[in-house]
């Protein structure tokens, strides 16, 4: 039985689903076959669809690698596009199995909602996008100005929070919809257009011509990004974190999806650990011991699924920024397979 | 009356009075209905106005600047010095997913033949001089809906897939909005019925229970029902069960059409003459045989303009799916605005057009519909 | 008689009380309530289950913490500072301002329309009619999308602006501008001015009906009324020193190009988000309204017009006393229904960033999480507002409904 049914007829229990809320998230993924992965209803880079409905960007590659870690297959993932206003709800209810729909990790979701944060993919934090003729060139000088953002967020708190805080008089218009704020900052509804500065860059593209405008170098918040589960059932949430972290540490080590295959062979120990040519670590959570060897292979390490998507060669042009490793001035920084 | 002795004989022809002012032909018809006095002619130039200052640049827009060809948004740009129209290439090009959403091509057939079904068993069933209305009726409300179901989401009996399954999520376009709207009307009939029969029982428990559950969905905004299906559903369940997303608007949509349904049933069975209603007890017929032989099938004829204006209603308000992230056709048109490829200033124009043509034309036929169906009725029952 | 007296509370007692209707009935009824006490034991257990394991809070006490989130639109006192009910007031008086302008509109224009439907001229009857048709048929949401974004990117940018009414309003993008009236102390008493000019025109009109109803005599009522509400008013501003005046908004033109535009905060404002719904709300139900204002007149028998021309009443007089009065009383439930309907319709504000009761109340549950208390908070919000409105109009009804004999 799927999640998909639609019983067109009344008869509705043929569409309740007794699916994965409680503990052995993983038995459940593994019986039915798939991963049920929540995403964003459409945000170039990090989780979008094309034309034909197949979704790609950042968030929906982790997706694809928690995939090809439990099952090989980095195909067998389900997308669930969910509005922010929806997306804890349906991880609560065991609607999906995870949410990778880059939303921020804040101790009150971690805490209150039931649910855990697996660690961040990508360290984001909010900025303004402006019209370039305004001649602005710091957020400091958005006195007065007319702000367009999302509702339901925590852009909608910073922005309130920053301007109150340095004392200059606004106008906030927030949507229920991403798309319904570009639009109105594009018929210039709005003289600043704020969110996760991963984002501005994301829905620039999306503008009549992006030429014409920039993004103001303040960043006004802490926003990091990261894939969520259940609280509730550890053996997931180290699923979960592990997936992310080998992505990481591959990384560092070098190991890309093209020479993961000799880098099997290697001498040096921690890349045998890794690709489970020693220990057993996959076993430990659950899965094969060439758990990671599979999220390299078929998705890549994390590096690589940066620069496909969001970084400096795709139409965001997002540089690696505090996104590097740790070894490169970065943030990032996986603990040890050890 | 004094004179009546005084002769009077017409010694000369009487003058010629000109002749009538013509009523027949067009200018006849000019005259009475459009400059039948001053304060008319005023009122027909500012009416001429009015529909000249809307209508023309509507053409303008819409036919004569629209660009009917090309593959981006090239085409569409506005050239040096003109107005951009209407970018109809960019319809065009988006036209598949605007009515299947984002089903998988190679499936598309499927839907295809569901379309096919169910305009096939719906013509005869609305024509009222077409036979077999209760085979066709059963067809259409039991058969039809299970082999849809089965169509649009897959089969797979015991490992072998017949059907690929097709996720809801990938649904979208019409056919979002028709499966929302027809499964709504179709399934908050009985429901309907049923509060009908409980607002109008002796009963004094069913009769409260029907009168709160129709007035309170009544009385509250779909959008707020839409939400409480997506955010506060989930919690009413028991851990571990959910339901797919499109189902739970379903839910939704059929609970507070049937609200609705209820109302416009009750009307009908309030026009049934009682004694009706005594003939089938003198006959010995209990309830639910003096129901369903002899009430309700001279109501739900009586109703059937109602239903009808019920559905319109719900096959306009199946737009609001969009807040909750559903792709119905006008979620579907906007989430196409993102897309760099065609982004041009009338894209949204167009597509808010194309939309409000799509719904124009189903809901201006169905009522059309409606009317017709409510003359005939009328007569049929005048004495 | 013999048999039933046989065995009295045997047989066949027992095979009545499968007939009888009184036993049938309390059996069916026990069933229902049985079946919807467990349907809502099953739904508390769960809800209250769920919660506790996916440690969510409940309970009314989020209402009182600080929303921390800006309002563009505010009738009350509000900042960022406020609590989350303050916001939920904010909405809620939002949607009834909303609400209030657009029946009013909606009102005006479907009259308007209603009658042309009905005109004799064939351009203005057609006009009426596809404006009807047009309107009905194309869904509310896509009208409201129509008003806010296509309309939107027609009107000036936020540094430029239409002016109309001699100077005094202004229209971009950023909304529609006009002057505020200021109130400074004193300014009460013209409140007080209007409020006493009501009354008295309300114990004016019995006066006159008595009198009339008593000597046939007429009072020029509506002249005298109209004559109280401005004058008394204006009176006063002028006795007590003209307390009240009008605060224009402020258009810089010149500094930076951030700053230019209307300064925030100064002059009246609507915004587009407001006026891009309430037009789209009036425009909408106007066409419902029409086609009950058609029906209504239609309803009345043309032998009430041809009484009233025998009579000797001109088409003005006949209208206002011998049609109108007749049709409202066809008029008015359904108009009722309509009313309500802008209402609830008023909800899909939320689309287009216009806080709501709704769109306040979404971004409240965003940042709280608290769906059954905010849902409870909208259900019992529309539930009231639609029995108050319809309490309202079958207290109207009844009083339309007694002029009848």
């Amino acid at each position: 039985m799927t999640k998909t049914l639609l019983p067109l007829v009344l008869g509705t229990a043929m569409g309740v689903v007794a699916s994965a809320a409680n503990a052995a998230t993983l038995d459940d993924v593994k019986a039915k076959g798939f991963i049920q992965c929540g995403v964003s209803q459409g945000l170039p880079g990090f989780s979008n669809p094309d034309a034909q409905g197949n979704w790609t960007g950042l968030d929906v590659d982790y997706c694809r690698a928690m995939a090809s870690a439990v099952f090989g297959d980095a195909s067998a993932v389900k997308y669930t596009p969910l509005s922010a206003k929806e997306r804890f709800t349906a991880l609560q209810s065991g609607e999906i199995d995870v949410l990778s729909r880059n939303t921020t990790w804040t101790m009150s979701r971690d805490t209150q909602l039931g649910l855990n944060f697996a660690g961040v993919n990508y360290y984001d934090g909010q900025g303004f996008m402006v019209r370039k003729d305004l001649g602005v060139t710091s957020a400091l000088e958005l006195s007065g100005a007319s702000v367009c953002t999302n509702t339901g967020t925590t852009t909608e708190l910073n922005v309130a929070d920053y301007f109150r805080a340095n004392n200059m008089p606004y106008e906030i218009v927030a949507f229920e919809k991403a798309d319904e704020v570009v639009a109105a900052y594009d018929a210039g509804r709005c003289d600043v257009y704020t969110t996760d500065a991963s984002g501005l860059y994301a829905q620039r593209l999306k503008l009549t011509n992006p030429g014409d405008h920039m993004v103001l170098p303040e960043i006004i918040s802490k926003e990091p990004l990261g894939p969520v589960v259940r609280q509730g059932d550890d053996q997931w949430f180290n699923i979960a974190k592990w997936t992310l972290n080998a992505m990481i540490n591959a990384e560092e080590m070098g190991v890309t999806s093209e020479n993961v295959d000799n880098m099997k062979t290697s001498d040096n120990p921690s890349v045998k650990r890794l690709l489970g040519a020693e220990g057993a670590f996959g076993e430990a959570i659950g899965l094969s011991n060439d758990w990671a060897y599979s999220i390299i292979k078929n998705v890549g390490n994390y590096g690589e699924v940066f620069d496909a998507n969001v970084g400096p060669d795709t139409p965001l042009g997002i540089s690696r920024g505090v996104n590097a490793l740790w070894s490169n001035g970065g943030f990032l920084y996986a603990p040890p397979v050890r | 009356m004094a004179n009546l002795d005084i002769a009077q004989v017409r010694t000369e022809e009487a003058p010629k009075l000109p002749a009538p002012v013509s009523t027949t032909g067009v200018i006849g018809w000019m005259r009475q209905n459009l400059f039948s006095s001053i304060g008319n002619t005023v009122l027909t130039v500012i009416g001429i106005y009015i529909a000249y200052s809307l209508i023309a640049p509507f053409i303008q827009f819409a036919l004569i600047d629209a660009v009917w060809t090309g593959e981006n948004r090239e085409a569409c740009l506005p050239k040096d010095g003109q107005h951009a129209g209407a970018c109809w290439a960019y319809v065009k090009a988006y036209f598949p997913q605007f009515i299947y959403g984002r089903y998988p091509t190679e499936e598309v057939w499927r839907v295809n033949i569901v379309y096919f079904l169910f305009a096939a068993l719906l013509i005869p069933l609305a024509m009222p001089s077409a036979p077999f209305k209760r085979t066709n009726a059963l067809l259409f409300l039991v058969v039809f809906p299970i082999i849809a179901y089965f169509l649009l989401t897959g089969l797979v009996i015991g490992g072998n897939v017949i059907l690929p399954v097709v996720e809801t999520a990938q649904w979208g376009g019409l056919l979002v909005t028709l499966v929302i709207a027809v499964t709504g009307i179709v399934a908050s009939l009985p429901l309907g019925i049923a509060l009908a029969l409980g607002r109008r029982s002796k009963m004094p428990i069913i009769k409260l229970v029907s009168v709160i559950f129709i007035e309170f969905w009544r009385g509250v905004p779909l959008i707020t029902v839409l939400f409480m299906s997506s955010v506060m559903l989930p919690l009413f369940l028991p851990e571990g069960v959910t339901f797919d997303k499109l189902l739970r608007v379903l839910i939704g949509v059929t609970l507070f059409s049937a609200a609705y349904m209820a109302e416009v049933v009750r009307g009908g069975l309030q026009a049934i003459p009682k004694g009706q209603y005594e003939g089938a007890m003198a006959l010995g017929l209990r309830f639910w045989p003096m129901m369903y032989l002899i009430i309700l099938p001279q109501a739900l004829k009586l109703v059937i303009p109602g239903i009808v204006n019920t559905f319109i209603g719900l096959f306009k308000d199946t737009t609001l799916v969009l807040i909750v992230g559903m792709f119905d056709l006008l979620g579907q048109i906007q989430s196409s605005f993102t897309d760099p490829t065609w982004s041009t200033p009338s894209q949204g124009h167009t597509g808010y057009l194309f939309a409000a043509i799509v719904f124009f034309v189903f809901c201006f036929g169905m009522s059309r519909y409606s009317i017709f169906m409510e003359h005939k009725l009328h007569t049929g029952h005048k004495r | 008689m013999a048999v039933q007296e046989q065995d009295s509370a045997g047989a066949p007692a027992r095979a009545s009380l499968v007939n009888d209707p009184k036993v049938r009935s309390l059996f069916y009824q026990v069933i229902l309530v049985a079946g919807l006490v467990a349907l809502g034991y099953f739904i508390v257990t769960n809800t209250i289950a769920n919660l506790e394991r996916q440690n969510i809070a409940s309970g009314w006490g989020f209402l009182e913490n600080t929303a921390g989130f800006g309002i563009i639109q505010s009738l009350i006192p509000y900042a960022e500072t406020s609590t989350y009910g303050t916001a939920i007031m904010v909405g809620f008086f939002n949607t009834l301002m909303v609400a209030v302008v657009g029946i009013f509109f909606a009102t005006i224009i479907g009259f308007v329309v209603g009658i042309a439907r009905l005109s004799n001229n064939w351009v203005i009857s057609k006009l009426a009619y596809w404006y009807v048709e047009l309107i009905r048929n194309v869904p509310l949401l896509l009208q409201i999308f129509f008003w806010y974004f296509a309309v939107l990117r027609a009107v000036p940018g936020k540094r430029d602006k239409w002016s109309f009414g001699f100077d005094t309003f202004h229209l971009n993008i950023t909304g529609l501008y006009g002057p505020k009236p200021i109130w400074e102390t004193g300014s009460a008493f013209i409140v007080y001015a209007f409020i006493l000019a009501i009354v008295l025109s309300v114990v004016i009109a019995k006066w006159a009906k008595k009198r009339q109803d008593a000597t046939g005599q007429q009072f020029p009522v509506f002249l005298t009324a109209i004559g109280l509400i401005v004058g008394l008013p204006v009176i006063t501003y002028f006795v007590t020193g003209m307390p009240v005046y009008l605060e224009h908004p402020n258009y810089v033109e010149k500094g930076p190009i951030l700053r230019r535009g209307f300064e925030l905060g100064v002059g009246a404002k609507l915004i587009p988000e407001f006026l891009a719904l309430t037009a789209a709300l009036a425009i909408y139900t106007a066409a419902f309204i029409a086609e009950i204002v058609r029906a209504g007149i239609q309803a009345v028998s043309h032998g009430q017009t041809e009484a009233a021309r025998a009579l000797g009443i001109r088409n003005g007089p006949t209208l206002r006393l011998v049609i109108i009065p007749q049709a409202m009383r066809v008029i008015i439930p359904p108009l009722t229904s309509q009313y309500l309907n802008l209402t609830k319709n008023s909800s899909l504000a939320v689309a287009i960033a216009f806080p709501d009761l709704v769109s306040v109340g979404g971004t409240v549950l965003n940042q709280t999480g608290q769906a059954i208390e905010i849902i409870a908070i909208w259900m019992a919000v529309y539930l009231s507002l639609s029995l108050i409105t319809s309490a309202f109009m079958n207290w109207y009804n009844q009083r339309m409904a007694l002029v009848e004999r």
